[in-house]
Parts: C-alpha cells; structure tokens; sequence
C-alpha cells in the first residue's frame, strides 16, 4: 500500500444506504422510484441471480455434493455468501454468554437463500408490554403498519390464506400449493395435540403478479435456498427491488466497501458514509443528504458505536446509550424422526415450493403458561433431493425395522444394502419452533476496546443469554413436537433426549439469524435510538431501515415486518425531503 | 448473447457459468493443462480460489489403497437389477476428493484401511487387496454389522472404520446419476405441482379437505 489517503467520490447523492437485504433494497427501491439518487455501499461481493446461478442444478454438479464449506455453510448449492466466522472479520463474547453471528456479504445479503417465510406481526405483537408487563410497547401499532403490508403482499407476492386468526392478520395472499403427503399426516398429528395447523405464508409467486412482468411463477423445483433465478418467482432483495431499482438509472451499488463510520458536520447531522475498498484497500467517502442504516442490526450498531464525534461522543446518535442494547434473536429447537407408515413409499417429484407448504402459527394462551411469549412451527420431511450425507446412518435404520417384510442384521453391504436405502427413502420427518425472546437492556453487544478487524474498524463483543422464559418456552416445544411425532406413528430419531441438563437443546443466540433490537425505536429519546419512522432521535437525516429498529420481534420471522417499515420510512423520507425538512 | 439464451443454455448444462470461463484461453494446446477448471455452479472469488486450490493439492490415497477404496465400495454398493456399481458411479473419486475438501476424514480413513490390512496379513497373510473375493468377504462380514460385532471388542475399529466408509461410499452413489436414478428422486425439474397423487391418498387413506382443494393452486391434470 501506498501513502494512505481518504478519497471522496465526486458524485453527492441524495440518499447514501449502507447494505443491501431486505431493509436496503427496500429502501434504495421506493428512493430511486421516487427520483432520488441514490447509492448503495454492499459490504460483500456483487452478485446477479441471473448469472451466478446454483438453481436447478445435479447433486454432481457440486464436486462436495452440497456438503457446506466455511466459504457457504448453508451447503454448496446455497445462494448466500458469509459465514459464522470470516476471514479478518473477528467478534468476541464477553465470557459465560453465546452469540452466533451470521454475516451475509454479498448483493442482496441473507434474502437471497431464506425461507422466504413472509409473517405479518399481529395487533398483540406490537403492544406486548401492555399485554404481560415485559419488554416494551413499540411506538407503532398494527394499525400503523398494516397500509405497507398491504402494500408489499402485493408489490411482491406472498401465498397463504386468510383464516380471520386475531394475531396472524390476513393479507392479499396468492393460492398456497396443496400439502405434501407428509404434511397430511402432521396435519392429522397436530390436531390430535389441539395445535392449529394452516396454509404456510411464503413470499413465492404460486402465480403471477400483477405488479410487475419481469416475474414469472414458480415452478416447483423447491431450492428457493438457491434464490429463483429461472423464474424471480421468489423474493430476493437482488431479483425483486435492487435489478428493479437500477433500471430507473438512479441507483449506483459500490460492492465490496466495508462501511468505517457515518461522517458527521458540525451540527452533528450525517453528511456521508467513510468506508473501505475491499479490493484496494483504500479509503473511500461516499457523501449523501441522508444517510440510511440496512448493515443487520448488529452491523448497524457498531457502525454508530464506532461513529464518534465532537457533537456526537458516545456513538452517532447514541445519546441515550441504548446502541447496541436489547439485541434479541428468535429461539429455536427441532425434533425428527422416521415415519414407518411410509417406509417403501411409492416415488414421485413432491418438491413443491421451497420449503414447508403448512404451519402453525401460536395457537395458545400464555396467561395459562409458564412462560410469556409464543412459537410457530414449521414442518419439514420428505422424498427431498439427495446431497451429502444422503444414507448416512442406515444402521440406525434397517436393523429396527423389517426390510420389504424380512428382519435384517443392522449395517450390512450388498444388494441386500441397496434395497434398503430405497426403503427408507422420504420417510424422513421433522418440525422446528421460532419463538419470542424477551428483549431486554442487559443482552447487548458493544465495541470491544481491545479488537479491530483487518480494516482496522473495532469490532463488537457479545453479551447475551437467554434467560429462564426462553428455556421454558423451548421445554414446551421439545414436549409438543415429541408428542405431535408420537400421535401420527413416527418415531423421534433425533432431538427427542434433550433435557434440562442442556436447555432443552435451545439454539444458542443468534443461530437463528433473526437478528433484531440493536437500534430501537421508541418514543422517548432517552430509552431508544429511532423514532417512530426509523429516524435517529438524534440526528434527523439518519435512519435506520433493518431489524435493529425492532422494538420486539414477535414469533414472526421479521423479514415481512423489516420490508414494510422501511417502505414506510422511504416514503415518509421522500415526504420529508418534498417538505424540505430533510 | 442474449442472456435469455445463454440461461437456457445454462439451464440445459451446456453452456459453464460464464463468468468462470471468461479470459482463459482454450486454443493453446500447450498451455492445455494449465486451462482454468470450471465450475457448473456459481462459484464467488473466494471459492474459485478454494476450489483451485483443491484441485492442485497431490493425491491423497496411494494406488493401493485407492484399489482398496474401490473394492471395498464395491463391495457395499455392487450392480444389481436396476442400478449399477459404486466404481461406475465413480465414488472412489468422490473419496478421493471429499477426504481434501474435508481432512478430518484423512485419518479415520487411511487408519482403517491399514487396519484393514493388517487385519488380512494376519488372517490370510495378503492384504485386502490381494486375498480372495471369499476371504475378503469374510473380514467384511466381521465388521459390516455394528451390533453383531460388539461381542469381539478387538474388532470396534474395523466396525467404525467400515461404518464410516459405508457412509462415504452412500452419499457418493446417491447424489450420482446413476444413485438419484436408482432412488427414483424425480424432481429437479420444471413442474406443476397439484397435490399427492390420488392413488397415493387412496393407500394412506388421507385426503384433500373442501377448504384446501378450494383455496390451493391446482393445475389442469390433462393439459
């Protein structure tokens, strides 16, 4: 490296975005529409679903079979580049406390491979302080967010059904695709528990939409984990806002910068962004009117924490110390099994859409329970496509059970062996609980004074436990799932030993990759960073448009709940600005 | 070219993702072997770089015992009625490879395969390789069936070691063409999906209720 200096790019747009998912793609999307110009800096590399493309590929296709690498620990096929750990990216936990942090880098960030599991929050899900007396309220209710729910089913698709439940509010939802076989039988299994079982709610196009023309609909390959690159029948931050949003010509995306700080003036408003070129390693400004935080709400933190200055001493927009604080992930268990009622299954394709095509959303009372909030279910099983690892364990398997009538020895080789892989194939079953932790100010992560990365930016350390609420909510799990397994004749294979001794097999924080809470909104500038349109109380042309706004994250996978608000803050910016406000 | 065609193209296996391919030259029969390797799935620069260097590292097994490999994977998946053999399906190679890609397997797997022949210079004073399909077939015997064999503790290894190989040699076979045949996986592919087939409801008495058949997206089964 040469002599070290800062350059300024020439360009001063109107809204300067820092990450591109959910939130930033959003955001960059109403922006540019609206005539705005507007830049995005992406941590990660550049990527185009049209060309870097995993979909509809063979098991051979990957010379590992799909197994994961450090590099996509989602597996070889998987559409999203980061980790659990990167290269010259470290984090650190204060000792005794867990955080799993998953860093996606790339265009478009974690939509491109998620679940695509598209959950409104409920009227109860937005006052939950006055409902059981912890946590908070958020500022808003769902009265506030419903218009961009609306808005967003409808912009970019989502199927499901209208079932009039109180807290699961109905929306515009396209045909949901009929149940698998297996899924028919956990219907019948859940019902014999009084758990609710309905349509799944999955931003997937079952057919098409009529607000663009550049989607097509799916098609039943069930890799929606490889993002939809044949048909953008899914939604991906890339397929659906970001593409979209550079056609209008008015949005620029600087891959491979690494945000450093929010540049403030003297009147401590933000007037640009200082980041890193990963590929040069030089230093870069990027200035902007405003400028908007989508980074992941851990990301978003440190980059306020790490934003200091003269008007602003304990961290951009930090004066009411709550950066960092109440940071909160869904919990999470899972339990699985074999369904011998399927042994020797007759095969057909029943890939269907990517993912579960039923649920269950929280179908009981906490008041009657030991433990405050909620948990959906999801579903899993099947005759699904085989990857690495496919037949691992058979010894497990073929001595319990008669082969085609005849008791076997467990192991064995031969065509004897042969025979029963093609048995037990698709007999496969499971489901997993997302549940609702309480936020709270003592789970936190903050810039550890001793760390920084190779860039040279202090890094986060963790501190984060769940807390006794959460370790009960995943007993009730383990016992719901065991007891829904048992009443449709399948046996637990996995899952079904974990106790107290280990917490129930509860994820630890942050495995679930719902990151939310870091930068939170609320209406008294003392117990929160945003307002209650994602705007820093502390500096009006900053915002903060990811899932460190949340107040609480109900049992919602909060990628719907992320879209809308920052739908709902782009437009209230774009009104903003029309007034001169901004 | 039209991107529409070049992801049709793609789409069919025909064409490698272009940007891998992009500025190696293919002409030079000299500098043949040097040729880029191509990936039939996006790959990011991170992986091209992962992926190269795989692919340059030495072979792991010897000659002998990779010829162990593939007796032995032979042995557990062999050609039968419907599908063909673990060699034909080329699982050695996927051993060979999966073993760089995932070291920890190295050991367990060269241990084993010296414990194997260890085990058959006593027996049969030749190695697995050379002793007859028969006796081959009798130390296989030995260590192919976990519980069985928990009553002679000298053999624990070789169970673990012939375990660990029958996984290897599983998930190999099955994610070829030839194993997701044999399987009958049949999706991965365009489709129209409308629900369990009715002789399939039938045999596991379950159906459709009114609200589903009315609410889920169906398709025209004779179009």
């Amino acid at each position: 490296m040469g002599e070290l200096q800062v350059k300024k790019q020439p360009k001063k747009y109107d809204v300067v975005i820092v990450g591109s998912g959910a939130g930033g793609g959003m955001a960059a999307y109403i922006l540019a529409n609206a005539g705005l110009k507007v830049c995005i800096i992406e941590a990660g590399y550049s990527y185009d679903p049209q060309k870097n493309i995993t979909q509809l590929k063979n098991p051979w296709d990957s010379p590992r079979r799909g197994a994961s690498t450090k590099i996509r620990p989602f597996g070889d096929f998987d559409a999203c580049y980061g980790g659990w750990n990167l290269d010259g990216e470290p984090f650190t936990k204060a000792q005794g406390t867990d955080w799993d942090w998953w860093r996606a880098r790339m265009l478009g960030g974690r939509t491109n491979h998620w679940g695509r599991i598209s959950l409104r929050f409920g009227p109860k899900d937005f006052k939950r302080r006055s409902i059981d007396g912890l946590g908070d309220d958020w500022p808003i209710g769902y009265e506030d967010v419903k218009p961009y729910y609306d808005k967003i089913d409808q912009l970019i698709g989502v199927f499901g059904t209208n079932e009039g439940l109180e807290n699961d509010p109905d929306g515009y939802f396209l045909p949901p695709p009929k149940p698998r076989l297996h899924e028919l039988m956990l219907k019948k299994g859940a019902a014999l528990t009084g758990v609710n079982v309905i349509p799944s709610r999955l931003s997937i196009l079952t057919q098409t939409i009529k607000s663009t023309t550049e989607r097509g609909a799916c098609f039943f390959c069930g890799q929606c984990n490889r993002n939809c690159s044949m048909a953008k029948a899914d939604f991906s931050s890339t397929n659906v806002l970001i593409y979209p949003a550079k056609k209008t010509g008015n949005l620029d995306i600087i891959p491979n910068a690494m945000a450093r700080e929010v540049l403030t003036d003297k009147e401590g408003l933000a007037t640009g962004v200082s980041y890193i070129n990963k590929e040069d390693m030089m230093e870069y400004q990027v200035m902007g009117r405003t400028v908007i935080l989508a980074a992941s709400a851990c990301e978003s933190a440190r980059l306020l924490l790490n934003s200091k200055s003269d008007r602003h001493p304990n961290g951009l927009a930090n004066n009411s110390n709550v950066a960092g604080k109440y940071l909160h992930d869904s919990t999470g268990t899972d339990v699985g099994g074999v369904m011998p009622d399927l042994f020797g299954r007759k095969v057909y394709n029943e890939d269907g859409v990517g993912g579960a095509h039923i649920y269950s959303p929280w179908w009981l009372d906490n008041k009657k329970l030991d433990f405050p909030r909620g948990y959906h279910i999801e579903y899993f099983g099947g005759m699904t496509q085989p990857g690495y690892g496919f037949g691992g364990g058979i010894e497990g398997l073929n001595g319990k059970y008669a082969v085609n009538g005849k008791t076997k020895e467990a192991g064995g080789y031969g065509k004897s062996l042969k025979e029963d892989y093609r048995f037990f194939y698709g007999a496969s079953v499971g489901m997993s609980g997302r549940g609702e932790a309480i936020p709270r100010e003592d789970n936190y992560c903050e810039i550890d004074p001793n760390v920084v990365d190779k860039y040279g930016i202090p890094v986060l350390r963790f501190n984060v436990k769940w807390s006794e609420y959460e370790i009960k909510q995943a007993k009730h799990m383990k016992e719901t799932f065991k007891e829904i397994l048992h009443n449709m004749g399948a046996v637990v294979t996995w899952g079904g030993n974990d106790d107290e001794k280990n917490d129930y097999g509860i994820s630890k924080p942050g495995q679930i990759i719902h990151e939310g809470g870091t930068v939170r909104m609320g209406n008294d500038p003392k117990r929160s960073v945003l307002n209650k349109w994602s705007q820093a109380h502390d500096c009006k042309n900053l915002f903060c448009v990811d899932g460190g706004q949340f107040v609480s994250q109900a049992d919602k996978n909060i990628t719907w709940t992320i879209l809308a608000l920052s739908m709902r803050a782009s437009e209230y910016i774009v009104d903003e600005m029309k007034k001169q406000n901004l | 070219m039209d991107r529409r065609k070049s992801l049709k193209l793609i789409a069919t296996g025909t064409l490698a993702v272009p940007a891998v391919i992009a500025g190696c030259k293919t002409d030079d029969k000299k500098t043949a072997a040097a040729v880029e390797p191509t990936f039939n799935l996006d790959r990011n620069p991170d992986e091209l770089k992962y992926e190269k260097e795989l692919l340059a590292k030495e072979k792991f097994f010897t000659d002998h015992e990779m010829a162990t490999i593939t007796l032995l994977a032979d042995i557990i998946i062999p050609k039968d009625e419907i599908s063909g053999s673990a060699s034909e399906a080329k699982v050695p190679e996927f051993i060979e490879f999966i073993v760089k890609d995932m070291p920890s397997n190295q050991v367990p797997m060269r241990g084993g395969l010296r414990w194997l022949d260890m085990q058959c210079l006593k027996r049969y004073e030749k190695t697995f390789k050379d002793c007859s399909s028969q006796q081959q077939l009798e130390l296989v015997d030995l260590i192919a069936y976990p519980e069985k064999a928990k009553k002679s503790k000298e053999l624990t290894q070789g169970v673990a070691f012939f375990t660990l190989m029958r996984n290897l040699t599983a998930t190999g076979f099955y994610t070829s063409a030839i194993g997701v045949k044999d399987i009958g996986y049949a999706g991965n592919q365009p489709t129209q999906w409308n629900g369990v087939p009715d002789d399939v409801l039938k045999q596991y008495n379950v159906a459709y209720t009114e609200k589903e058949l009315k609410e889920c997206v169906s398709f025209d089964k004779s179009s």
